[in-house]
């Protein structure tokens, strides 16, 4: 659709620019007033009433296809916007799994995601794959995705939600079902066990992040269960690597202004390290 | 002596006279004056510092994006820059440069001597430049709104600092004096123009003033209602926005968008109305197809109020509203493209002389048709899902910006800078700087569409180095920079010195309109006398008219009672009416507008005891004005204005400016007032269940009976005077007086009464406004009984001058009308549900 209505307009700015050069270089007046109400009439009243009840009725024809899906979903994630990250919870025949900053869906098939905001309106966007949709406080919004193709694709917050809008990113990953049910399944399982897991309680991590099958049971910030497995930290605002999470952890606030999460600079350098460590072996 | 002698006499004195009414204040007493050429030029320069700073920011932003990093500007910083850029450039610059602009030539294009409200046209320019470098100002101290131009809650609610106290009650008060500013315009319009100019005469600027005018009445209020209830819940904890407490953030962006679409039409008809003063001279002949001009002009600003879902595609909205939306997004195209195959229709058929004004006017028919094109694009639904708030929109919206707005308005700066200052602009220097701005523009926002369409969102301040939008983002920084090389070039040619140039002919593009038989040198009186006219280019069809006027012919011709005077015509056909005595230069207007800014930007700073007295202060200064001023008895009621007829210089009720301005400003007031029932009966529409309490029935219906009393006995007065029983009168409205007090203050109370905490929930708290905004409007009511009861009393108050009356029972009208309403809504819907 975009192609043809960009070629139409391509044509009307010829047509109308052209007319209005042609008018301002000549200057012997050839058009009478008569001449000149037909074109008033014509070009800013019949071509443009035709040509744009076609492209209504088309556009308005697709709506339904782009909104409803064609049969049940078989997925259905909700996905809570947070300042400034993604809350997501994938809810398959009859497994409930939580993760955070990272979209896995099956290919081909139709998905819906429910997207709610408790704190400010942010919208959902993941530009390769459908349009956007707010999410808005007191509000539950739907939006439908069905991946054609394989791939790994960027979404991010398309509504200013503050300082760090710029920051509220997040990964897609469109597999095969076989593929997804591997990782659901996986997903769904608790962590590994790690001696990690101590030094993650001792410092108070565990107050604001999960990390299931361990201590830590806080639920206001990202699940961390498998972190070790995803391709960014902080709502993709950086790749996953050890430097990058050292960087994370202690010089929060410097990489994502505002965000709830203390810059913890003022652990033991060794602790720091330990704790990326034990985060990136969380697969 | 001879008979000639006798006139060359009287005309001399006639001339003297004229020239010392019309006296400009010298030194520092020129900032007193209130005369439309210097409040025009002052509002006009301005608005061109607020756009160029804001021009600035926006090459901030653009150097901050030429790279993926954040490296220039902070987060902070860069949201504070880029909500700053878009309010200033919509609120300081777009809208006020036409009201500038029109306060400026308006007077000329209609042969009057001065707009009909010169002290409110200074108050509304002072408090403009106060609140504009109040906003401004606030970037300076790390306080600038950080929350968009559009201040979406719960963000700018729940989370911003005291930036969205600067952008709702700074802007809320420009918004104030943008309404008194198109009160003025429209009353000039309606009843300034020249004897026998009936309404198919009106130059099509002067149409499209008035339709501005009209769309600045009905846009702004839904925003200062929305501003109202924002402010509320920031300081008062009222839950309107919060969905914790019943309100819905989405009410907001309704506020807005009602507000905001509008907006880009009250932009852009002002430079289609320069464009249709420009292209006729170009083309040296009449218009063609000027009723369909005006009719499209008037459809536009119908149709505009019918668009604002466009800007909420995204949010959710059933599939049914997303249709109606879309169909009516794409209709505004057919009146837009009727107005501009108009101009191409007199081109056509004109022989067109090359110019700079026209230059722009050809470089803004490209841009702006492009932008036209993508938002045919953006406006259907499926399409704008993908492209909203990205890019794509940046580029769009600037495209129509500058080709519906910017060229044109710098094509009429060329085009009336001699009319203005005396002097032409460089021609070389004009196409200078239109081939920069014109390539730099292209340069900077062609790009952008790709941008956009490849997935960059708006409103960040840093991006992936990863995913190929760098090398765009260069080249639209590249592109910024070449605009602003082209600006400078513009900037210079208008303050280089022009002294050792000649004074610029009397007509120097041999124009038909009547701005242009203003004499060279200026005089501050503006026309030496007030035409008849006969058509709709008077210079061109009565080629005798410009001398005529110049010999002091036609109306008004001398000032024997020391009074700055304009003449006033009836509203269809333009016959003479009366006589108009327009207030002087007064310092009172900056003190009036000081005052009133006061009482909105102290808020800011929690001084709420000084906002209090400065808004007293500012109240004060506008009754004495008042008092001092207008609607003064004269010493004889008759005035020689010409031409053998002899005029009234005092008029009361549907005839006077006064009664016009009223009504047009309680319009205003009943729009903001119908945005609020509009949000009552939305929350209708989202809450499941409708709450049944309703206020206490007994002060509720007894301060409704109350203010009831006070219209009534509004009426009996008017009456009662009429017939010269000045007591009685006197003490019908001080009855009156007190039931209004009084009822407002029962009104208030009312749902108190019966327990309804304003802080609890959304419920209470619509309610608590619909009072509030009957009872601030009876305390209206009681000032102006009060102010004409003590007027009776100082005797200048009389049966055959009563023009005060008329306009306090013009007052009472609407307010009862209102108070009925709310009383209503309030009191028996819930039970009705």
């Amino acid at each position: 659709m975009f192609w043809v209505v960009l070629a139409l307009s391509i044509v009307v700015w010829l047509a109308v620019i052209g007319v209005a050069i042609y008018a301002m270089r000549r200057n012997r007046d050839i058009a009478s007033d008569h001449t000149g109400l037909w074109l008033i009439l014509g070009g800013g009243v019949i071509i443009p009433t035709v040509v744009l009840s076609v492209l209504l009725v088309w556009s308005l024809g697709v709506m339904p296809t782009l909104r409803e899906p064609s049969r049940p979903p078989a997925l259905v994630v909700e996905i809570s916007a947070e300042r400034f990250w993604w809350r997501v919870r994938y809810r398959d025949a009859n497994l409930v799994v939580d993760s955070a900053n990272e979209l896995r869906l099956p290919l081909g098939e139709p998905v819906e995601i429910i997207l709610t905001s408790p704190d400010v309106i942010h919208s959902f966007w993941v530009p390769n794959l459908a349009g956007k949709m707010d999410a808005i406080p007191g509000r539950t919004t739907r939006l439908l995705l069905e991946p054609e193709r394989v791939g790994r694709f960027r979404g991010q917050c398309a509504e200013f939600c503050g300082t760090s809008h710029a920051q509220m990113a997040f990964a897609v990953e469109v597999m095969p079902r076989a593929g997804f049910d591997r990782w659901i399944a996986a997903e769904a399982r608790p962590a590994v066990p790690l001696a990690g897991a101590v030094l993650f309680e001792t410092h108070g991590c565990g107050a604001c992040h999960m990390i299931r099958g361990t201590a830590a049971r806080g639920t206001a910030g990202p699940d961390l269960t498998h972190v070790g497995s995803r391709r960014t930290i902080a709502a993709a605002a950086l790749p996953m690597r050890e430097a990058d999470l050292i960087r994370w952890i202690a010089h929060t606030e410097d990489v994502k202004p505002e965000v709830n999460m203390p810059s913890f600079a003022m652990l033991p350098r060794r602790d720091i390290e330990a704790l990326a460590t034990y985060l990136l072996a969380l697969k | 002596m001879s008979a000639e002698d006798a006139l060359a006499e009287t005309r001399r004195v006639g001339a003297e006279q004229l020239r010392a009414v019309w006296k400009r204040p010298g030194g520092w007493r020129r900032l007193s004056s209130v005369n439309n050429s210097d409040v025009g030029r002052w509002f006009a320069f301005a608005c061109l510092v607020f756009m160029l700073t804001a021009g600035v920011m926006a090459l901030l932003l653009r150097v901050e994006l030429a790279t993926p990093a954040q490296d220039v500007l902070s987060a902070r910083q860069y949201n504070q820059l880029y909500s700053l850029h878009g309010s200033v450039m919509m609120f300081l610059v777009a809208v006020p440069i036409f009201e500038a602009i029109s306060m400026l030539l308006l007077p000329a294009i209609l042969g009057a001597r001065e707009l009909p409200f010169p002290r409110l046209g200074a108050m509304s320019f002072w408090g403009f430049a106060l609140g504009g470098l109040f906003v401004i100002g606030s970037i300076f101290f790390d306080a600038a709104p950080d929350a968009g131009w559009f201040m979406y809650p719960p963000l700018s609610t729940q989370v911003s600092g005291v930036g969205s106290d600067v952008w709702l009650l700074g802007l809320g008060f420009i918004e104030i004096t943008s309404i008194a500013a198109a009160v003025e315009l429209i009353t000039s319009v309606l009843k300034v123009r020249p004897p026998g100019m009936r309404l198919n005469f009106i130059p099509l600027y002067a149409w499209y003033v008035l339709v501005v005018g009209a769309m600045v009445i009905f846009a702004f209020p839904p925003l200062i209602a929305g501003s109202l209830l924002f402010e509320l819940e920031r300081e008062l904890d009222m839950p309107f926005f919060d969905p914790t407490r019943g309100g819905d953030p989405v009410l907001w962006q309704h506020l807005f968008w009602i507000f905001g679409h509008p907006e880009v039409y009250i932009i852009f008809l002002p430079a289609i109305a320069i464009t249709a003063m420009i292209v006729p001279t170009v083309a040296q002949r009449p218009i063609i197809g000027y009723s369909w001009i005006v009719l499209s002009a008037v459809g536009t600003g119908f149709l505009s109020f019918g668009l604002w879902v466009h800007h909420m595609y995204t949010t959710g909205l059933p599939n049914i509203s997303l249709g109606f939306f879309s169909a009516a997004s794409q209709a505004v195209v057919i009146p837009t493209g009727v107005q501009i195959f108009a101009f191409i229709a007199t081109l056509l058929a004109g022989r067109v002389t090359r110019s700079t004004p026209m230059l722009f006017i050809a470089g803004a028919f490209a841009i702006f048709v492009a932008g036209g094109l993508t938002g045919v694009m953006v406006g259907l639904a499926p399409f704008d899902w993908q492209a909203h708030d990205t890019y794509f929109v940046v580029a769009h919206l600037h495209y129509t910006l500058f080709g519906g707005a910017v060229l044109p308005i710098i094509a009429g700066i060329y085009y009336f800078y001699p009319l203005i200052t005396g002097h032409m602009l460089s021609d070389t220097l004009g196409r200078w700087s239109f081939w920069l701005i014109f390539i730099g523009f292209n340069v900077t926002f062609l790009p952008m569409h790709l941008t956009g369409l490849i997935g960059m969102p708006r409103r960040v301040n840093a991006y992936p180095a990863e995913i190929g939008w760098q090398a765009l983002n260069l080249v639209s920084t590249i592109g910024a920079f070449v605009i602003a090389a082209g600006f400078a070039v513009f900037v210079w040619d208008l303050f280089r010195s022009k002294r050792d140039q000649p004074e610029r002919p009397r007509n120097p593009w041999n124009a038909g309109t009547l701005e242009w038989a203003v004499s060279v040198p200026e005089e501050s009186w503006g026309v030496r006398s007030v035409p008849e006219i006969s058509s709709r280019y008077p210079l061109w069809d009565e080629p005798e008219i410009v001398g005529r006027m110049d010999r002091g012919e036609f109306f008004l011709p001398d000032a024997p009672t020391g009074h700055r005077e304009t003449l006033i015509t009836s509203v269809l056909d333009a016959t003479p009416s009366h006589v108009l005595r327009v207030s002087g230069d007064s310092f009172v207007p900056i003190l009036a507008a000081f005052g009133l800014g006061g009482s909105f930007i102290l808020p800011v700073f929690k001084l709420y005891w000084f906002a209090l007295a400065s808004g007293l202060v500012g109240i004060a200064a506008i009754v004495w004005w008042h008092w001092t001023t207008t609607a003064q008895p004269p010493e004889k009621n008759a005035r020689d204005a010409g031409m053998g007829l002899t005029l009234p210089v005092y008029v009361s009720g549907p005839s006077s400016t006064g009664w016009w301005a009223t009504w047009i400003t309680m319009l205003a007031l009943l729009t903001a007032f119908v945005s609020l029932v509009f949000a009552y009966f939305y929350y209708w529409t989202i809450w499941p269940v409708f709450p049944e309490t309703t206020p206490a029935a007994a002060p509720h219906w007894g301060g409704l009976a109350l203010l009831g009393v006070a219209w009534g006995l509004t009426i009996t007065g008017l009456k009662l005077n009429q017939r010269g029983h000045a007591a009685s009168f006197r003490a019908a409205f001080v009855t009156a007086f007190g039931c209004a007090l009084a009822g407002g203050a029962l009104f208030q109370w009312a749902p108190f009464a019966a327990g309804m905490d304003p802080t609890v929930h959304a419920y209470p708290a619509i309610v608590f406004v619909l009072h509030f905004w009957i009872t601030i409007h009876a305390a209206l009511g009681a000032l102006m009984l009060g102010y004409c009861v003590a007027k009776s009393w100082d005797g200048r108050l009389t049966r055959d001058y009563d023009a005060d009356v008329w306009n306090t029972l013009l007052v009472w009208h609407f307010t009862l009308g209102m108070a009925f309403v709310a009383a209503a809504v309030t009191g028996l819907y819930p039970g009705a549900t």
